[in-house]
């Protein structure tokens, strides 16, 4: 242990602790920009500088580790100067537009100002005499250089994160800007659309592309039906921004504020996520069959799933040699999508040119989904407006809703009933655990071996994760898999994903079947989910899904009526011709730059 | 525009490809063909299973690592204080006139590209220009000229 004195306040910390983690355990708080829990150290801000007893300058507590004896000063003279002008100087590039700012109130460099409470601006306003690009090419995010305080948080989310690297820093000095491959817009570059950034960024330079108004005007119109679906990891979510602590579950409140928004119809993407595991379950056990019995050498094995279209984008771009190994399924959303203006259209006899179909989701590549033009075949935009979580939470706002108040409600019918693996899907190997329930159960006719149907080898937040699920008993149907080891794995955040990746490039990946989230995770970190994220956040909400999880009634997917049901009414059987027609999909190769 | 063709494949065979390399590909690239085309720096980030976003980074840092076309001789003329003082205004009228372009442009037959430079540290003779790799000092409008004629003949 290291022992050193802050603010003259004894603190003994580990070695190689950084002088901004030991003001932390004191309660001290320094203000950074561009530090970030998730992300290596940077040290560009300079706005958490402290006086250190014999240093001839002021050092970067961010980026100096702790050493024996160290005398620290958080907040002398100097120091408040220092700051001052740090965040001056970056206001003189900042274009503070703040009251029409997406990001106004929630903004890391708006309140640092607000601490200091500015009065006349010692520097020179420089942001008249830029030349900053605003790119609106991405349906997802936006990208305005007029905003950016060069604090390179999404440079190192995007490199050490995601292994995409869609944007760095090019130019120098005050040229310097962060740019995509030879400033080509958002559009046309490698970028997923995760935006992990967007979650990251402390200003206002990187944001969700908003629909809010889109919205309401479908809302207001008294010739349409608006259908919205809540994605599973909105419900534990979505109270961040409403004022409650991470981890608490809203889904009763979240449907009766829909239900008062105005929406015509609230239902639930857990539908669609049971009809996903019917799908993707049928498809993997079909793969399996041709492969193993039948010999078949062109059947792509391990079949990843494709829930996550940041993950899809990432196929596409990088590895798309392997985009036959991607499951055909649909995204629940996209699944939901297709489904509304058909079937929940025959049903409630309603003309679907008159549906708008909304989603609330974690995502903000689920935009990019939606805009897709593979995503047409109820003959309509399948998914009219993604909203983010944030989002739902400013209408929430917006319409003067007591939230807290408000009494728990439940979904509609036809496509709102749900259950416990469809939340999971929520988390990182949720998906996988919800398709084990169901797939092992079809093959052995009994539950999965797992107490209280829980899977606990493919939960939690390592990195990379693996399964081994030994089958025996199996009905007659699929007697052909007594006694196979079906190998699994699940990775969270495409640096995870592409590690499975490059093994399977090498021939080295045992698995059968993979889950793979672009975001760390899962959706529950998902770049449309509320600001801040931290791994301790990220833990929270996953332990209120698994809490969702266990307080279903029903929690294997082909238990849900609604599912059931359609398949009775409407898609025949899982993988039929309508099924293929209107659930599943095929991917594009894209370049990699 | 160049083809790179296999340029980037041999020079990441003798560079090596790791991420150190990525400077000695791109100034070998640069001493080649002048400028890097958006073609070389995705092959650079391929070869070296890199992003071409920090290639394209790495290049717009460095001034020498051109990433707009340029012509086969790009001038570059020092425009810092002491290349001032001593007549660089001069120079770049000389070159303006024979070359019919203005600092920033490149001839019409792509031969020549003229750029204002920061300091090529021959203060000591100055005024100074940069053709390509080879330095010129102590100049007069005369002395450009002749040296240009000769470029041009080449």
């Amino acid at each position: 242990m290291i022992n050193l004195l802050i603010n003259d306040q004894k603190v003994s910390v580990k070695e190689g602790t950084t002088v901004l983690a030991a003001a932390k355990d004191l309660k001290i708080n320094i203000p950074t920009l561009c530090n970030h829990d998730d992300l290596c150290v940077a040290g560009n801000c300079r706005v958490c500088v402290v006086e250190q007893k014999g240093a001839r300058t002021l050092i970067a507590s961010c980026a100096t580790p702790v050493t024996e004896g160290m005398e620290i000063h958080t907040n002398t003279l100097k120091v408040r100067n220092a700051r001052k002008h740090v965040v001056e100087l970056l206001l003189s590039e900042h274009r503070a537009d703040c009251t029409k700012c997406y990001k106004n109130q929630n903004c890391e460099l708006q309140s640092l100002a607000n601490e200091f409470a500015f009065g006349e601006h010692v520097f020179l306003d420089l942001v008249e005499d830029h030349n900053y690009t605003i790119d609106r090419s991405s349906p997802s995010f936006i990208k305005d250089d007029s905003k950016c305080i060069r604090c390179q948080r999404c440079v190192r989310t995007c490199s050490e994160l995601q292994y995409i690297s869609a944007i760095s820093v090019a130019n120098k000095g005050s040229h310097q800007k962060i740019s995509s491959f030879h400033n080509r817009p958002m559009s046309h570059v490698v970028c997923t659309n995760c935006g992990q950034c967007v979650n990251r960024c402390p200003t206002g330079a990187l944001v969700e592309k908003t629909y809010i108004d889109q919205v309401w005007d479908a809302i207001y119109d008294p010739d349409k039906h608006v259908v919205v679906q809540t994605a599973p990891a909105v419900r534990v979510a979505l109270g961040e921004d409403l004022g409650y602590d991470p981890g608490e579950r809203v889904t009763g409140k979240m449907v009766n504020a829909l239900r008062q928004l105005g929406f015509n119809s609230v239902l639930d993407t857990d539908f669609s996520a049971d009809l996903t595991i019917m799908e993707e379950g049928t498809e993997l056990l079909v793969r399996l069959k041709k492969a193993l019995v039948d010999g078949d050498k062109k059947i792509s094995l391990p079949m990843f799933t494709s829930c996550s279209p940041g993950w899809i984008k990432f196929m596409e771009h990088k590895y798309p040699e392997f985009l036959p190994n991607l499951s055909t399924c649909k995204s629940p959303q996209q699944m939901f999508g297709a489904l509304a203006k058909t079937y929940y259209a025959k049903k409630r006899n309603l003309d679907p040119s008159k549906i708008v179909s909304v989603s609330i989701m974690p995502c903000v590549a689920k935009k990019f989904e939606a805009d897709r033009p593979e995503m047409r075949a109820s003959g309509y935009k399948d998914v009219d407006y993604v909203l983010t979580t944030r989002e739902l939470a400013v209408m929430i706002k917006q319409a003067g809703i007591d939230f807290r108040n408000l009494e728990d409600s439940n979904y509609d019918s036809i496509m709102g009933d749900s259950t416990g693996a469809a939340v999971i899907f929520g988390a990182t190997g949720g998906v996988m655990e919800a398709a084990l329930r169901t797939a092992y159960e079809i093959v052995t006719g009994r539950e999965v071996p797992f107490g209280n149907l829980e899977i606990t080898p493919v939960r939690g937040m390592e990195g990379v994760k693996e399964a081994t699920i030994k089958i025996e008993g199996c009905v007659d149907a699929w007697k052909f898999l007594e006694g196979a080891e079906l190998k699994v794995a699940i990775a969270h955040g495409l640096i995870n994903a592409n590690k499975i990746m490059k093994l399977t490039r090498e021939g080295k990946a045992p698995y059968h079947f993979v889950e793979i989230m672009a975001c760390p995770g899962g959706c529950i970190g998902g770049g449309g989910q509320p600001i801040p994220t931290n791994i301790k956040i990220r833990e929270k909400r996953m332990k209120a899904i698994y809490a969702e999880d266990v307080h279903m009634v029903r929690r294997k997917s082909h238990e849900n009526p609604d599912v059931i049901a359609i398949y009775n009414d409407f898609l025949e059987k899982p993988n039929s011709h309508k099924s293929h027609e209107l659930l599943h999909t095929h991917y594009v190769e894209r370049d990699n730059y | 525009m160049y083809q790179v063709g296999n340029l980037v494949k041999e020079l990441s065979d003798k560079h090596g490809r790791v991420r150190e390399s990525l400077m000695p590909i791109l100034q070998d690239i640069v001493q080649k063909h002048n400028y890097l085309t958006d073609e070389a720096m995705v092959e650079v980030a391929r070869e070296l299973d890199i992003s071409a976003a920090e290639v394209y980074g790495t290049a717009s840092f460095y001034t020498f690592l051109d990433t707009q076309v340029k012509g086969k001789y790009v001038i570059r003329v020092c425009k810092t204080i002491t290349c001032s003082m001593k007549g660089k205004s001069e120079i770049i009228q000389t070159l303006e006139d024979m070359l019919k372009i203005k600092p920033g442009e490149t001839t019409g037959d792509g031969q020549f590209s003229l750029i204002e430079t920061n300091c090529i540290g021959w203060c000591h003779k100055a005024p100074a220009i940069l053709i390509n790799e080879l330095p010129y000092t102590e100049l007069t409008p005369e002395k450009v000229s002749e040296i240009i004629k000769d470029y041009m003949q080449k």
